[in-house]
């Protein structure tokens, strides 16, 4: 399949501080790889593409994630959010839940936790999920804690770990807003490419800026970085 | 007895009025009068005594068993037919009928008038009835059996009505009857003359149907005694009988919620929830409930919630009879569809609330709520998604972390002052060092709720060398005098 026409950071020369999003985030289904397990970068990630006053989320956990990485908790999330927390056991309920709420017209997303790599998400539970969120457009969020990146019809597959984070204003010795490194690795809708993201929570504005280790590199590399999804 | 009088009519074998009839029930030693007629009545039968004695005293007398299950179900039918007059209606013993009139009489031209009316119409049932209106049910009871025809009693005149009366009057049983009139008290009067702490000492351990002071109590109205009324039957039902016993009630579900959605449907009703009985062959019932989380009447949708329900149903040797009635039935409007064909969005929320809720339990299916707080773990709380909850945002100016671990999690800290953040934590064998810390933010403890022992916390927004973000509080401080060392705690994650 060909790389859809679209406009990145990496046809231009080291533009930081970009503010719309390089990658077209539709209402499709999106993988989402921690760097770690318990790393809750991936919300905040997340939420930063789901505008505060939209309509109510359904957040569907499985069991382990819910005992290892706890609970969505409002006052962090905003209180103006309408949450719809569904707490199940087996990863089996936690898509069934999904794909019966991405059928509801009047969800703002659909995020699920699943933990590891249960057999029954594969490909098929997968594509079942990414049919589904485009025919009811709905975006759809599978955050996978501690799995492999194998088969998967996901649309979008990112990889997002936390980094320092920015300068806080006021107290030097304090976090500020929060980074992330965002990997888009398998795309069908835009081109790969690797981000770091910068979250403004006051102006609820994310800021994407190239991730470069070193100048010369990246513009080495990115030249065949092509790998969309077939 | 009229009633038995008015089969017996309808069997052209009914004595004449002369003859003395008396009704029998079994007793512990030969049978005892249940009912006696006027003759009998005349002829000195008491009701309660034996029917061998009865017996001896009128040689002639006409014994018949008496029906008492069926006395007590025509009762209460009768409970249920008197609700023409107020609507709180209630059986009061195997003879009585009790009406809650307050605020009703005005309907049929004033007490008196509605007495009249009563009688008219329980004789055109062929029933004769002794009626009395009082502002107690104590003092209805007594007046009704001992005071004068169609006595109407209001507030002021309780008093004075009730001491000329029997202490009989009170509903109280034989042996607290006896030793009242062994102790001279024989009018309602003389008992209230008593003094009351004298009365209550006699009678500190004796049952409400032995205890005279509470009747008492009970007949001027100092003791509350409501009327509460006999459930109505279901108004919304479809059953279905079958021919045969089956053992799945699948296919029958879809008829029957679309015969239960017509009948809402044209009330204007729709039902939040749904009760499914299955009769068994073998005398037992099974039944399963739903509920939704706004009025419906959708038949798909409500034959979709008992999806998976089903196969709890213990169909023993099969079941012939599947009622399903809806209950807590709340008027809707009709909603028109927009002109594209799609409904509202708002009606695709509650019916997803109600798939979720019927397949996984209404515990899974939560809304978290924030509640004013200063405590993290209760700043929030999760009610059931079925509940509607009314919650303006509670605002708080520091920042909370996106994830909340629960319980919180100890760690192992060094530190270079003891009241200072930590300088390197141990969070699940994983070392991590501190590079930025924002803090502390104190909370103390909610003195109204927790123990007097607990500890103030310390919170930390720590930032690893990796970059991850924590929520960690110190509990306590050093020497606060509550307990060792402080220990510290992961509670949150930060995005």
């Amino acid at each position: 399949m060909q790389c859809l026409p679209y406009t990145s950071v990496s046809h231009q020369p080291l533009s930081r501080n970009r503010r719309v999003s390089p990658v077209r985030q539709a209402n499709v289904l999106s993988d989402m790889f921690p760097a770690t397990a318990t790393d809750a970068g991936v919300i905040g990630f997340i939420l930063s593409h789901i505008p505060a006053s939209a309509g109510p989320i359904l957040w569907v956990q499985d069991r382990l994630s819910r005992k290892e990485t706890g609970c969505p908790y409002l006052p962090g999330l905003g209180a103006r959010r309408q949450i719809l927390n569904v707490d199940l056991s087996r990863p089996a309920d936690v898509l069934w839940a999904m794909e019966d709420g991405l059928r509801c017209k009047g969800m703002s997303a659909v995020i699920g936790e699943v933990w590891g790599d249960p057999p029954t998400l594969n490909f098929t539970a997968t594509k079942r999920l990414a049919m589904r969120a485009e025919q009811g457009r709905v975006p759809c969020w599978l955050i996978r804690r501690a799995a492999s990146p194998d088969l998967s019809a996901a649309r979008n597959r990112w990889r997002v770990a936390s980094l320092p984070s920015s300068p806080h204003p006021d107290d030097p010795h304090a976090p500020g807003n929060p980074r992330w490194r965002v990997d888009l690795f398998r795309s069908r809708l835009s081109r790969p490419g690797e981000w770091v993201a910068t979250y403004d929570p006051a102006a609820d504005r994310v800021d994407f800026s190239a991730f470069l280790r070193d100048g010369a590199l990246a513009e080495d590399g990115r030249k065949g970085k092509c790998r969309a999804a077939g | 007895m009229e009633r038995w009088q008015k089969t017996a009519e309808r069997a052209n074998a009914a004595p004449p009025d002369d003859v003395p009839i008396v009704l029998a029930t079994e007793g512990p030693h030969g049978p005892v009068i249940y009912a006696a007629n006027r003759a009998a009545r005349m002829a000195g039968i008491n009701i309660g005594a034996r029917v061998v004695d009865m017996r001896a005293l009128c040689p002639d007398l006409h014994v018949e068993y008496a029906d008492v299950a069926g006395d007590t179900a025509a009762i209460n039918k009768l409970v249920l037919w008197a609700r023409r007059w107020c609507p709180w209606t209630v059986a009061d013993g195997p003879d009585g009928l009790v009406l809650d009139t307050t605020g009703s009489d005005h309907l049929f031209g004033g007490e008196a008038a509605m007495l009249v009316e009563m009688e008219t119409r329980l004789s055109l049932l062929g029933l004769t009835a002794q009626l009395a209106v009082a502002p107690t049910w104590g003092a209805a009871w007594g007046l009704a059996r001992y005071g004068k025809t169609r006595s109407i009693c209001t507030l002021d005149q309780l008093d004075a009505q009730l001491a000329p009366m029997p202490a009989t009057a009170l509903r109280l049983d034989s042996e607290t009857l006896l030793l009242l009139r062994r102790l001279g008290l024989k009018t309602i009067g003389a008992l209230a003359d008593i003094p009351r702490l004298s009365l209550t000492r006699r009678f500190v351990r004796a049952k409400l149907s032995g205890n005279p002071v509470l009747r008492l109590d009970q007949a001027t109205g100092t003791l509350a005694e409501p009327v509460s009324s006999l459930d109505a039957p279901p108004r919304f039902q479809a059953q279905s009988c079958l021919a045969e016993p089956v053992q799945d009630p699948t296919p029958h579900l879809p008829d029957l919620c679309d015969k239960l959605c017509n009948a809402l449907a044209q009330a204007g009703f729709g039902c939040r929830r749904l009760h499914l009985v299955v009769y068994r062959t073998d005398g037992e019932i099974s039944r399963v409930d739903v509920a939704t989380s706004t009025p419906s009447r959708d038949a798909p949708h409500l034959a979709r919630l008992f999806d998976d329900k089903l196969e709890r149903i213990n169909p023993g040797f099969g079941f012939d009879l599947i009622t399903l009635t809806a209950s807590a039935v709340e008027k809707i409007d009709k909603v028109q569809p927009r002109l594209d064909g799609s409904a509202d969005e708002n009606l695709h929320l509650s019916r997803l609330i109600d798939r979720l809720t019927a397949r996984f339990g209404a515990r899974s299916v939560t809304r978290p709520v924030l509640k004013e707080s200063h405590i993290p773990e209760r700043a929030e709380v999760r009610l059931s998604a079925l509940t509607k909850a009314q919650t303006e945002p509670v605002q708080t100016a520091n920042p909370r972390p996106i994830r909340l671990l629960e319980p919180p999690e100890e760690v192992q800290v060094l530190y270079a002052v003891p009241e200072g953040p930590p300088a390197q934590f141990v969070w699940r064998r994983q070392a991590h060092r501190v590079t930025r810390y924002g803090g502390p933010e104190r909370i103390a403890p909610e003195w109204w709720r927790d123990r007097p022992s607990t500890r103030l916390r310390d919170y930390f927004r720590i930032e690893d060398q990796n970059g991850r973000r924590f929520w960690m509080y110190r509990e306590g401080l050093h020497d606060d005098g509550r307990g060792g060392d402080p220990r510290w705690f992961v509670h949150g994650l930060f995005s």
